[in-house]
């Protein structure tokens, strides 16, 4: 689909400085200050935890009570527009990010919305699908595809819009063995920088490195054979 | 569902443009309103009936459609047989008739995104009071994306509430329907505004 | 109708219109002493206006009128498509959108009083005397039948239609005591 050779070196690396965010006077997410730009993150954490708000400040859909989240060196609360174009975001249940009712054109919603000159648009949407075998249900109503064609759909809505990188919110967790598996290969395959934030942990068990957030806190940050384990132990 | 009450063909109705024959129909509304003549009402009837079977569709689902609008109108006609005039219920029920005929005729033959797209374009001139046809488009995709999972959610919970004895209690059935609706909601606006549809 | 609509104002709107279309899965309730069956339809147009607010509600409704006549079946026995509109009922249906408007209206400017019987009266005022203040005299009119033998035929309805408002009262009371998040959707 995307030669990563033409990208050239460039990878989004992604800045935490001092990030704390509340809900309701609650801390969610207490003092983090990270650089990211491993190609391939984990991020692992109790539910509660504040692993999904972390993931959500990376595209701005959740802007940090203090400090700031650079992505690229563009600060979140500056140019959110921008921030989103690089970092696409695949959300944990396909239902909740399919727009249209055909495959088709939800591939096309991104791309419109993104303001691709419409005769673009078909063949970005071909080549897409075309790269974890969706051809066939392009005129299909979404409604009636699987868990995993749903979620490789998603995925490839987020991929049609070329970011930069790629964030996942418990991408595997709703799907039988099957379709994690074929989720769990496209990441692998992906030629973009990609987090997942996961229970699943052999999905990312290969990875480079793997956070661990417990009370808001990064209380591990380490490869995963380091930190799965501590992981393992406190969640006995 | 995306299909709706669409039946797919290639009856003369079918290629004319939605604009056309909704604009018919109007016409042909205003036509029998404006005309007290019980003759033109009541022969017009047949017309639309020819109109309606001239989608082409199923002659025994076509009948089926006619069942409720037939009980409705039965009910209109026995009202003023019993309080009103005779000719007044005949010209009302003709009206209905021919306007429920024509009608159908309509849906029948043009798609649901056909008559989306006429929507969108006729909302165009209302920019200027504030109205965005985008919106309304975008609306419109979604309702039409959601019917399905709403309905698939609302068995799964008839289901559930069936094993608690519970399946005809509207309670047990709407508030969790409504609750994870709304949750629903606003994952969906997360995730509309990460792929960058603007306001 | 200004449309200063959000993307979450949208999203709420066309989710709640699909939650309209289905209410109307809740089979109809029979109760001995009625003559007609209780169908859940205006169910939905009570509840917009109690759940989402005058403007979203009334526009999620209006938004269902819309998908109806665009041509789906999203009324009570499969029913839709243009027809729908040029029957005796169009009058009811078309008034929905207006009384989810209403309702809503009367929720928001009495948000901190609401209780159970506040939503029931509400309803009522919305779901009910809306709706008949412009089905009778729309009936009248096109069926040709006088404002009282429209009004007689349609009375037969009302009782059904305060059960219903009870039952929305309660469905929107239980729904904003569990997701106390809604006080945010204002």
């Amino acid at each position: 689909m995307h030669n990563p050779q033409s990208r050239g070196a460039e990878r989004a690396m992604i800045v935490l400085e001092g990030v704390s965010h509340d809900f309701d006077d609650r801390p969610v997410l207490v003092e983090i200050d990270l650089a990211l730009c491993e190609r391939r993150i984990g991020i692992v954490g109790a539910n509660g935890s504040g692993k999904s708000t972390f993931a959500r400040l990376l595209n701005g859909l959740v802007l940090p009570r203090t400090g700031r989240v650079l992505v690229d060196g563009v600060d979140t609360r500056k140019d959110v527009k921008a921030i989103r174009r690089k970092v696409g975001f695949v959300f944990q249940n396909p239902d909740h990010q399919i727009v249209m009712p055909i495959v088709g054109e939800d591939l096309a919603f991104g791309l419109k919305a993104r303001k691709v000159p419409k005769a673009e648009i078909a063949g970005r949407i071909d080549a897409a699908l075309a790269c974890y075998n969706l051809g066939h249900l392009r005129e299909r109503p979404v409604h009636l595809l699987s868990g995993g064609e749903k979620q490789l759909v998603a995925l490839s809505a987020v991929l049609v819009t070329d970011p930069e990188i790629v964030v996942f919110d418990e991408p595997t967790t709703l799907l039988d063995l099957r379709n994690r598996n074929r989720v769990a290969a496209a990441i692998d395959a992906l030629p973009h920088p990609a987090l997942v934030v996961s229970h699943d942990l052999d999905l990312i068990a290969g990875f480079e490195r793997v956070l661990m957030i417990e009370d808001g806190r990064v209380a591990a940050d380490g490869l995963p054979s380091e930190v799965l384990p501590f992981y393992r132990e406190r969640m006995r | 569902m995306t299909i709706g009450l669409y039946h797919p063909g290639h009856s003369p109705l079918h290629r004319l443009s939605a604009g056309t024959k909704v604009t018919g129909l109007l016409v042909a509304s205003l036509a029998l309103f404006l005309t007290p003549s019980v003759w033109f009402a009541f022969w017009s009837v047949p017309v639309a009936f020819a109109v309606y079977l001239s989608t082409g569709a199923p002659f025994r689902r076509l009948m089926a459609q006619l069942r409720g609008p037939a009980i409705l109108l039965g009910l209109v006609l026995a009202f003023h047989l019993l309080f009103g005039s005779v000719a007044d219920g005949l010209l009302a029920v003709a009206r209905f008739a021919t306007l429920i005929l024509l009608a159908s005729a309509v849906t029948l033959s043009t798609r649901i995104s056909e008559m989306a797209e006429l929507v969108e374009w006729g909302l165009q001139p209302l920019r200027p009071v504030g109205v965005n046809p985008e919106k309304v488009g975008l609306a419109i995709a979604l309702a039409i994306r959601f019917v399905p999972l709403i309905a698939e959610e609302f068995r799964h919970i008839r289901e559930a509430q069936a094993a608690r004895g519970l399946a005809a209690n509207p309670l047990a059935l709407i508030v969790p329907l409504v609750i994870r609706t709304l949750k629903s909601a606003d994952e969906l606006a997360d995730a509309i505004e990460a792929r960058g549809y603007e306001r | 109708m200004t449309k200063d609509v959000s993307t979450r104002d949208i999203v709420y709107i066309a989710l709640f219109a699909a939650l309209m279309a289905a209410i109307n899965l809740v089979p109809a309730i029979q109760i001995g002493f009625l003559p007609v069956p209780i169908t859940a339809q205006t169910l939905g147009v009570m509840l917009a206006g109690s759940l989402i607010g005058a403007k979203r509600g009334g526009l999620a409704i209006l938004l269902f009128v819309l998908l109806v006549a665009l041509g789906l079946p999203l009324l009570a026995g499969g029913n839709g498509g243009l027809s729908v509109f040029f029957g005796p009922t169009a009058g009811f249906i078309l008034s929905w959108p207006i009384a989810a408007f209403v309702t809503g209206w009367l929720t928001e400017v009495n948000w901190r009083r609401m209780n159970a019987v506040w939503f029931f009266v509400f309803s009522v005022i919305g779901g009910v005397v809306v709706v008949y203040l412009i089905g009778i005299p729309w009936l009248a009119m096109v069926a040709k039948l006088s404002l009282w033998d429209a009004t007689k035929g349609s009375m037969i309805f009302v009782p059904g239609d305060l059960i219903k408002a009870g039952v929305a009262a309660v469905i929107a009371e239980t729904v904003r005591r569990s997701y106390p998040l809604m006080q945010t959707v204002r």
